[in-house]
This record gives C-alpha cells, structure tokens and sequence, in this order.
C-alpha cells in the first residue's frame, strides 16, 4: 500500500471538480453558511463567507481550485480553505461531479 | 464534535430561519395516558386546515427550514397526515414525527425507509416494560417494541429511540442504548423540563444530583453515538463541554408551531411570555420568525444574573430558559438544576402559587394541556449532529 500522504490529499481535493451533494441543503447565513445533508442528518456550520462562495463557484469550475480563485481566495490563504473542502467531502457534503 | 463558542455566539444572535422546528399538528391522541389531565382526545376546532398546513411548508421550504419535527398528541391521526407529510418532503423539507408506535405498520414502515426525507421517533421511559409502563401506561412497552421491530424489519436504518431522562430510568442507560443497537436505531436521551405535563412530574421524576453526575460522566463515554440536542449543555458545569449544541436555541435556532398556528420560542415554552405571533397573521411565519418582537428581543445579548460570575457559564450559559420560568426563577441566573447547587437554593426562595402555569389562555387550555407526549418530547435540536467548519 502506497501511503497517501498530506500533501498529496490536498492536492487531490483541489484539482477535482466538486459540487454539492444532492441530498444537501446549502442555506447562506450572515456568518457564512449552514449546510445541512439529508442523509446522514449532519449539520455542517460555515463560519466564514468566503467559503460559500467558494462552494457556490464549485459547479461552474473545472476544479475546487479554479472555484477558490473565483471566490478570490488568495494563494496565502489556500490551504486553510482546502483543510475545509477536504473535511466537506470527507462528510460527504461535497462529491466529485459526475458521481 | 464541539461546538466552539463563537459559534454560539453566532447562533444566540439568531439565524436567518429556524434550523428546524416543532410543529405540533394536533393535540388529539388514540390513547389515554395516566398522566393527561384530560379525557378529551379531540382535536381544537381551530387546527390549521390542510391548505393552511400546506401554506407553512410554502414558506419553510422558501426560508430553507431544514426539518420539521412533527408531534403533538398523535400526528398521525389527521386524516391528511400523509398528505401533509409528502408535500414538505416534496419542496425538500425534511419531516421527523414522534409518534406513540400503535399506527406504525408495515406501510408507513417501508414509506419510511425509502426517504432521506422521513425520519421517525419512538418514545420509551423505561428500557424494560415494568419502568415503562408505570409511567407510560400499561402495555405501552410493547407496543412501542413492536413498532422498533416493524421499523427494523422494514429496513428504516437510523430512526430515533427517544427517551427522556428520569430519576427512574437513568440506571439503565446501557440497556437503552443496547436496545438501540438490537434494532439499528439511534438513542437520543433528553432532558426531562419542567413544562407541560413535566410540570406534574418534575420533583418527582427529575434526576438526583448524583444521578446528574452519573449521566454526565456517561455522556462523556457515549456522546458521539446518542443525541441530545440541546438537552445537558447545563452538565457541562461539571467540567467539560458535551458534544450536542451548548446553547439554548429558543427563538433563535428554534421555535414552535402549535396546531392552532401559535408561534413559541422553543417547545418547552408554550406560555404567553414566549408567544411570538400566529402564521395565520399577515406576513405568516416568515414575519414571525424575522420581525416579531419577543424573538428580536431574545437575540440581543442575555443578561446573566448570579451566572455571570460562575467559572462554568462559558459551557452552562445559565442553562435552560423554560426550566427556569416555569419553576419560579428569574430567567437570568441559574438553572434549577445548576450542577453548583445554585438552583436547588434558588429554589427554595420560590413563594408557593407564583409559579406560571403553561398556557394561560382559557379558551384553549382545554387542548393546550392535553399533550399526551409533551413530557415526553425531545430538545427541538436533538436530530441534529453538529459539525463545524473551521472555515
Ligand atoms: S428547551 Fe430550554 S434550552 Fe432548549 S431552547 Fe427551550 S428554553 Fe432553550
Ligand atoms: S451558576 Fe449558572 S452558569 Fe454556573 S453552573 Fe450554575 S447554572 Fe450554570
């Protein structure tokens, strides 16, 4: 087994192309956003704006990274923001398209 | 996970609409439980109509509501419950309804199962039928045994076991939560609140501090796996916070509908203090929930009282609101059931007789009161697990 290691499930997640899962309900709140999924009855708390943006780019854009860019997400503050994609797929509130 | 406490600072300022909310359908019920102080199991001639029910959901479903929990005596004694039930699910409004377990078969069962949508709660006192029944009525384990059994069988994964917290079953919280498991449901343990039909039995059913204590350290052990909404963010006092959501949600993250389309602040709360409007009004629930001046005013920062100097109020925020009111105390300070002791002492400078008594309002006390499950409800927040996002 080829252990994966941080770096590479990072970019993993950054050079797929997203969308929200069809079970899950994105509802915008001043404070950025509550998302919640049908299916697992999870509550998921967006606590900062940009990030719904982010998310609302991601079915227009050919990858979650072109969807930060489009939400202008700066190079800095990348990595903070693919932490909480990859925590978002892993709940499965965001899925690859085409799943 | 935890719910970090700018988070619920975030929350206490309310949100753009309910995450979910209580919607008590009817107060008429098929049984007649020791505890209800009525005879009657009609249903208020002034019920929301089946177009007026349908209007709600209009307007969840365009404010993003995410679920409803529906109760009230038996939700499915409306004729129209299904009718109901489907047209929320179809404009993506999820629907979880408590129900006493008789009118579960295996139709409703598999209509169950085949929904992300539907979701379904049994309630239960005691995991064994002698704690059960004495307080739920005789043959009442059975039944609602029955019904985990026809869920089960249905393939219906994840439906909730309800139970609410009482100096009588609280020794058995690992056969409850064996019980879960045997039928593939998920346990979800509440607070047992002095309101409505709690108010009967609340000295003589609340948990003993050592009790308390035990269910803490439990929670503690168990958390992740069993819900409890906003039940035991007060035990945090203890030391720690719980998983579940540590703050009270009244008017803010939740609220109540009752079947004659009042608006409360929390279910819990059904006195005229935390009456907010009625959707039939102009603007419906919709102005209600956004411009009604009881839940503007319960947004705005809490003053906290005696809690305001306690080490443990970053967790226990003074605890539950309605627990408070509706056992004499001011509503700001502590808790009655303060894990400090501070409550118990509180209490004790309660005059006799100025205690509020739910529902004031005479021309509908009759119904008001009769609320078969009400003691027996869960925390408005309880089927919701809360993830946050650092982002
Ligand atoms: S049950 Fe108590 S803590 Fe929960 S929302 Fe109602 S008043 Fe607040
Ligand atoms: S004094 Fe208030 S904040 Fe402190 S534990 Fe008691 S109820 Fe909670």
């Amino acid at each position: 087994m080829i252990p994966l290691g941080p770096d590479r499930a990072m970019t993993a997640v950054l050079d797929r192309p997203l969308a929200v899962a069809p079970e899950v309900s994105v509802r915008p709140e001043p404070f950025g956003a509550l998302l919640y999924h049908f299916g697992t009855r999870r509550l998921s708390v967006l606590k900062d704006p940009r990030l719904l943006s982010v998310i609302e780019a991601l079915s227009d854009a050919p990858t979650a990274r072109a969807a930060c860019a489009a939400a202008g997400v700066t190079e800095g503050a990348l990595a903070s923001f693919e932490d909480a994609l990859q925590r978002l797929v892993a709940g499965g509130m965001l899925q690859e398209r085409g799943l | 996970m935890k719910a970090a406490l700018p988070l619920a600072e975030h929350f206490e300022a309310g949100l753009s609409a309910p995450i979910c909310l209580t919607w008590e359908l009817t107060y008429a019920c098929n049984l007649a439980c020791r505890h209800c102080l009525s005879s009657s199991g009609r249903r208020d001639p002034g019920e929301l109509s089946t177009g007026e029910a349908k209007a709600v959901i209009d307007e969840l479903a365009q404010m993003q509501v995410f679920y409803v929990n529906v109760g009230g005596g038996e939700p499915t004694i409306r004729a129209d419950f299904w009718e109901i039930v489907d047209y929320a699910v179809a404009r993506r409004v999820g629907v979880k309804f408590s129900t006493n377990g008789s009118r579960i078969n295996p139709d409703s069962a598999h209509r169950i199962a085949a929904s992300d949508y539907l979701d379904v709660q049994i309630s239960l006192d005691g995991a064994t039928a002698a704690v059960n029944d004495d307080v739920r009525g005789a043959g009442s384990f059975a039944t609602a045994v029955a019904a985990l059994e026809r869920l089960a069988a249905a393939g219906v994964d994840g439906f909730k076991l309800s139970v609410v917290c009482t100096r009588r079953n609280l020794g058995q919280l690992d056969d409850f939560k064996a019980l879960a498991d045997r039928y593939g449901a998920q346990l979800r343990l509440t607070r047992l609140r002095p309101a409505g039909r709690g108010a009967e039995v609340w000295d003589e059913l609340r948990p003993t501090a050592e009790q308390q204590r035990d269910l803490y350290l439990w929670l503690l052990d168990h958390g992740e796996q069993v819900l409890t909404g906003d039940s035991f963010f007060h035990l945090g006092g203890y030391g720690e916070a719980l998983p579940g959501l540590n703050l009270c949600g009244a008017g803010r993250v939740v609220c109540l509908i009752d079947p004659v389309g009042d608006v409360y602040a929390c279910p819990f709360a059904i006195h005229e203090s935390f009456l907010a409007g009625n959707v039939r009004a102009p603007g419906g629930f919709t102005a209600v929930w956004r411009e009604s001046a009881l839940f503007q005013s319960l947004r705005e920062p809490q003053a906290a009282g005696a809690c305001s100097s306690c080490s443990a109020f970053d967790v226990c925020r003074g605890g539950c609101m309605a627990a408070k009111f509706f056992t004499g105390l001011p509503l700001a300070g502590p808790d009655p059931e303060c894990v400090k002791g501070h409550g118990q002492a509180a209490l004790a400078g309660v005059e006799a007789g100025s205690i509020p008594r739910p529902s004031p309002d005479h021309s509908r006390v009759r119904f008001s009161r009769r609320r078969p499950d009400r003691w027996c409800d869960e925390g408005p927040l309880a089927g919701a697990g809360v993830a946050v996002s650092a982002r």
